[in-house]
């Protein structure tokens, strides 16, 4: 297995400013995530962090400044050349979004309907395998309105999988959800960090989970998470935090950092 | 001042959008890729879902058609020409026009509210998300679903509006039946069928279009959605109005 550790952008913004009607909901907002790194965004409700994924997805289009997504700049395209850069990314909305009007099984495997190589036996084969990942296979036939709220979640997690993204954006994928499911996602997306070098922009509102994101590893052996740095050896768990405060970017850095800080909104987070 | 600038270039900015959106939505159907089963759905929402209602109006216009023409008539003791009212009026006037309208109340409301809904709860950013464009999945299909349907509803609407007009003619006026149809289909020209069949055809594309925009446009949760309802109905329903004028003016223009 080779790991390739040469640095490569895979998300760039670079002053970014999107304005609704006279409000800019994000002012100069520049950053870098690298291939394999994980960045926390953080910030009071109406800070502006789904805006930015949202605009990362290409689905709004910014006032002024450039987002380079996977090596494409995304700013200014048609749908159809956007489909290309977002068959890479998986995301997950804050309300789940899956379709009323489809069962979940299809849902799930609704990436495959543009992708004509992959054939409808396969395309099942792999929606059934992500929903048994967040262990719902036997809701495949049922309607997302006969699912709980959680299990809502989970169907959008394995929905966004399911096409192995290169890059991942999750919109708050634990709030609201019981401790035992919360851990779940939270171990698969530091395997997705650390075994499928895969990016994320992960927006949180739970502390708890944005320090265990920063502080732990996953373990292929054990198939578990384990505290970085418990064995002597210092691992960097490539996260970093992004803090949103009014649209503005107020904080970009490690935990420590963020830790270390004196400013009464960040410290705000940690408490 | 500032106040009408504002409204006024919201009109146009939306008037902007909605040709927008006719125009992909048009241009999708000789773009892959097609949504066939999507058609099917809507063909037997819109089309079958609706034949209750354009039944019964369609009968009931017709048999209130012949009550009032034939007590008009009488005064001039021409009653056998009750047939030939009923045909006219349905067939040019009232058939597209009161079918077009009974299915903007059904399904441009059902448009504007399912895509409202899906706008508001991010259903149509996770199918962008996914991939997919939002007018090939969800206008195109129901444009061409009601393209297709309304001129046959309208046929159907015709013909029970005639059976209508026969109801009351034959058991309230008491009219021979014979003379009903004969004056009914005498009366008939090309001209009429061709006006009673391209005035649905043009009302479909309002229909549609007017349903799907305002449910994609629509903004503020659940209240949003009622509102983008009701207006698209609203809307709907004026613009049949107004452009049935237009339409009957150019016709009778071109046929002259
Ligand atoms: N579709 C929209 N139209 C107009 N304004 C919007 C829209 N979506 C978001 N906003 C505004 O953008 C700002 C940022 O919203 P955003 O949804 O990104 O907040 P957030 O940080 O995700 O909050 P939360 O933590 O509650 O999810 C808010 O002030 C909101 O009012
Ligand atoms: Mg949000």
């Amino acid at each position: 297995m080779t790991e390739r550790l040469a640095q490569e952008t895979v998300v760039e913004f670079d002053r970014v400013t999107l304005r609704f009607e006279t409000k800019a909901v994000l002012r100069e907002i520049s950053f870098t995530l690298q291939r394999g790194e994980t960045k926390i965004v953080l910030g009071a409700a109406g800070s502006g962090k789904s805006v930015l994924l949202k605009l990362t997805m290409g689905l709004w289009q910014p006032d002024s400044g450039r987002i380079t997504v996977l090596g494409e700049e995304i700013s200014h395209r048609g749908e159809d050349e956007l489909f290309v850069v977002r068959r890479k990314i998986g995301m997950v909305f804050q309300e789940g979004a899956l379709f009323d009007s489809l069962t979940i099984g299809e849902n799930v495997g609704y990436v495959f309907e543009r992708l004509p190589a992959v054939s409808p036996e396969e395309a099942e084969r792999r929606a059934r395998e992500a929903l048994r990942f967040v262990e719902l296979e036997q809701t495949f036939d049922l309607y997302p309105s006969q699912l709980s709220g959680g299990m809502r979640r989970r169907v959008a997690i394995a929905r966004a999988v399911v096409g192995q993204p290169e890059l991942m954006l999750y919109d708050s994928p634990t709030a609201g959800l019981d401790p035992i499911t919360a851990a779940r996602i939270m171990t698969l997306i530091v395997k997705q960090r650390d075994v499928g070098r895969v990016s994320s922009l992960l927006v949180t509102h739970r502390v708890q989970d944005a320090i265990q994101m920063a502080r732990s590893y996953y373990d292929a052996r054990q198939e578990n998470l384990l505290p970085a740095g418990q064995d002597g050896a210092r691992r960097d768990t490539h996260t970093r935090f992004l803090v949103l405060r009014e649209g503005e970017l107020v904080f970009h850095g490690s935990l420590e950092e963020l830790a270390a800080q004196r400013d009464p909104y960040l410290q705000e987070f940690l408490a | 001042m500032g106040l009408f600038d504002d409204f006024a270039k919201q009109r146009v900015f939306a008037v902007q959008e909605f040709t927008l959106l006719s125009s992909r939505a048009l241009g999708n159907v000789f773009r892959s890729p097609h949504y066939a089963t999507d058609i099917v759905r809507q063909m037997d929402f819109i089309g079958f879902g609706s034949l209750p209602i354009v039944v019964l109006t369609g009968f009931f216009t017709g048999a209130v058609l012949a009550l009032q023409s034939a007590n008009t008539l009488s005064t001039f003791g021409e009653t056998s020409l009750t047939g030939q009212l009923v045909m006219l009026s349905l067939v040019r006037e009232l058939g597209p026009v009161l079918t077009s309208l009974m299915v903007a109340g059904r399904n441009s409301s059902g448009m504007a509210s399912e895509l409202g809904s899906m706008v508001v709860s991010e259903q149509i950013d996770a199918m962008r998300a996914l991939g997919t464009d939002p007018s090939k999945k969800l206008v195109t299909p129901r444009l061409v679903a009601t393209v297709l349907m309304l001129p046959m509803l309208t046929i159907i609407s015709d013909f029970m509006g005639l059976l209508g007009g026969f109801a009351t003619s034959f058991f309230i006026i008491r009219l021979n039946p014979g003379q009903y149809w004969y004056s009914a289909y005498q009366s008939l020209e090309f001209e009429d069928v061709f006006q009673g069949l391209l005035k649905p055809f043009v009302f479909a594309f309002i229909v549609a279009l007017v349903g799907c925009y305002y449910g994609l446009t629509t903004t503020g949760g659940t209240q949003g959605v009622g509102r983008s309802t009701t207006q698209a109905v609203v809307a709907a329903s004026v613009l049949i109005l107004v452009s049935d004028f237009f339409l009957t003016k150019i016709i009778l223009w071109l046929l002259a």
